[in-house]
């Protein structure tokens, strides 16, 4: 009788990891063929697509890939890249944390409301803005300029205003109070006492902040026209483009190349994604 | 309650007046209320005004009272073509990718040594499904050459499918992208199932639920507010889609695929009528915060808050 269950408990978790293992290979396959395709000459990609492996590996289209376009290298659209996800990362996370002790410790009038209009930041979508905010930075001189891109983020950004708060309202208020006790001021509660204890939240704001400004092509898109301006993702998009030529094997190598940074916090920083995505249900 | 009953009759000095929570508050809140004001609420308001001018950006608007709101319902055809196609989108791909999610959750909740490996695998797509890279990679695998074609020939079925020429099959293969990334609805449905108490699963099975039972009448109404939070959020980012319309398909064949984003940035920025893309963003906003609030009306219905019994 044991056994006999102990059998079936055995043959269910087998069939269990075979499906569950499958169809994560299935998932994960498109990404996997991209990456083995980036070491394919470029006749063989699409006369072998069915398979996955090169015939041989060869780096030959990275080195193609990285001279880019007309003559700007991914060097310059990764530098770029790097300026913008990483000063708009700053100014949203700094921005995020000093609103968001504001909401979650302090009492002022009018409170209510301004929470009610942080979730409706959050909510509202930027393509629904998108356009009345270009007219304002054209009419700034803005257009052109990473200003347009980067300076809304130093204003704070709703979602990670939302995960400050609640995790500033897990800390016990009597960390405040005692510290009040000892004669400091709000400001200095706040950078003293509270900041290094939502650490976590901030990592999560930076991760999410980095990954989607890293990600985004549709300000790029409306905001840029100088190629020495253009992030990684603009660039791919005007790479595809077939006046530039198609060679494809460069093309999933510099694709390929534009998700590394996204890999290694994908690897690295799993944890803090995934908490982060439970405790707000953040969109990934 | 001490001291700000009443207020000191000696002059403060500035330190102390912005160390009252009062004046403190709004200082911390301050960079949020200036990008609201900025960046949200001034450019909205604009945009409403904007949407009953005809405006080039080069020349001041013009008033023209409701003429872009009669265009577009009565005027422009390929207005009802792209609301129709991203409706059509946003019911198919909402749903699945809902469902995805919710029953990989269910094979996930189960722990075991490789669970960590299976949530990240099943997450990765979600993370980076929105970049170029990936819509890139979409537009080539669905090519006729294509690695999905090419897999269909080696299992016999006929790899010779225009999956992006044809119209019956184009959007599918921007719903079956949406689709690939459950990732973060799953997350958000895996933590909920772990909040579901295992004495419920326990008395049900005492009584002699079995586990299709179990499901319909324990997990699932446990879940209706992870699924209610899901569904908005996911609607609102089902109708926001572009970059997939715009890089994979760029609307083609014939329109079928051309998302109402996609149909608003050209008339805004590539035939230069802001006017009537303001217009489009604020019937989006209509349309988007109509099927919210028809939600939230009937969540009295379906949605099971635990507090409430």
């Amino acid at each position: 009788m044991m056994t006999g269950y102990k059998e079936k408990r055995a043959a269910i978790s087998v069939i269990y990891h075979v499906f569950t293992f499958f169809f994560a290979c299935v998932m994960i396959y498109p990404l996997v063929w991209m990456v083995m395709s980036s070491f394919k000459d470029t006749n063989e990609i699409f006369r072998t697509a069915a398979s996955l492996l090169p015939e041989t590996f060869s780096p030959a289209n990275y080195l193609v890939g990285w001279k880019g376009f007309a003559g700007y290298s991914f060097a310059i659209f990764f530098k770029n890249s790097f300026v913008i996800a990483g000063l708009s990362t700053i100014g949203a996370v700094i921005s995020s944390a000093v609103i968001g002790y504001g909401f979650a410790r302090l009492d002022f009038k009018f409170k209510s409301f301004w929470f009610a209009c942080m979730l409706l930041a959050m909510m509202l979508p930027f393509q629904v803005i998108m356009i009345p905010q270009y007219i304002i930075f054209n009419k700034l001189g803005w257009v052109g300029s990473y200003l347009p891109i980067i300076v809304p983020q130093f204003f704070g950004q709703g979602f990670f205003i939302f995960l400050n708060v609640q995790f500033i309202k897990g800390i016990p208020i009597d960390l405040d109070e005692a510290a009040r006790m000892d004669g400091c001021t709000v400001y200095s509660i706040f950078y003293r006492i509270i900041l290094p204890l939502i650490k976590p939240s901030l990592v999560t704001s930076a991760i999410f902040s980095f990954m989607w400004r890293w990600d985004d092509f549709l300000s790029a898109l409306i905001y840029l026209s100088d190629p020495l301006k253009y992030p990684v993702s603009y660039a791919l998009k005007m790479f595809s483009d077939p006046t530039a030529g198609s060679d494809w094997g460069a093309m999933f190598a510099m694709a390929t190349l534009s998700l590394v940074p996204i890999f290694l916090i994908f690897l690295t920083m799993q944890k803090y994604l995934v908490e982060g995505i439970a405790s707000t249900g953040i969109k990934g | 309650m001490k001291n700000n009953q009443t207020p000191p009759k000696r002059k403060e000095t500035l330190a102390q007046v912005l160390n009252r929570p009062k004046v403190a508050g709004y200082v911390f809140i301050l960079p949020f209320i200036i990008g609201f004001l900025a960046f949200l609420a001034i450019p909205m308001i604009l945009s409403l005004g904007f949407s009953f001018t005809r405006y080039n950006i080069l020349k001041t608007p013009v008033f023209i009272g409701l003429e872009n709101y009669r265009t577009m319902f009565t005027g422009d055809p390929k207005f009802w073509k792209v609301f129709g196609v991203t409706m059509y989108y946003v019911l198919f791909s909402v749903p699945l990718r809902l469902i995805m999610a919710l029953a990989v959750a269910m094979l996930l909740v189960k722990s075991s040594k490789l669970s960590g490996f299976y949530r990240a695998v099943y997450y990765l797509p979600s993370i980076i499904g929105s970049s170029v890279a990936v819509a890139i990679l979409w537009k080539r695998m669905f090519a006729s050459d294509g690695v999905v074609n090419a897999l269909m020939k080696v299992v016999g079925l006929p790899g010779d499918i225009a999956w992006l020429g044809r119209t019956d099959t184009a959007i599918w293969t921007l719903i079956i992208l949406a689709i690939w990334q459950f990732g973060s609805s799953m997350l958000i449905f895996l933590s909920g199932l772990k909040q579901i108490s295992v004495s419920l699963y326990e008395a049900a099975t005492v009584d002699g639920a079995n586990g299709i039972q179990r499901f319909f009448k324990i997990t699932l109404p446990m879940l209706t507010p992870t699924i209610f939070f899901n569904l908005i959020n996911q609607l609102i980012n089902g109708f926001m889609a572009f970059t997939q319309s715009y890089i994979i398909t760029q609307g083609k064949p014939r329109d079928t695929t051309l998302f109402y984003t996609v149909y608003m940035y050209q008339n805004s920025f590539t035939y230069n009528k802001l006017g009537y893309g303001c217009a489009m963003a604020w019937f989006m906003v209509f349309v988007v915060g109509l099927l919210t609030l028809i939600l939230f009306k009937t969540q009295k219905k379906w949605v099971h808050y635990e507090a409430e019994g």
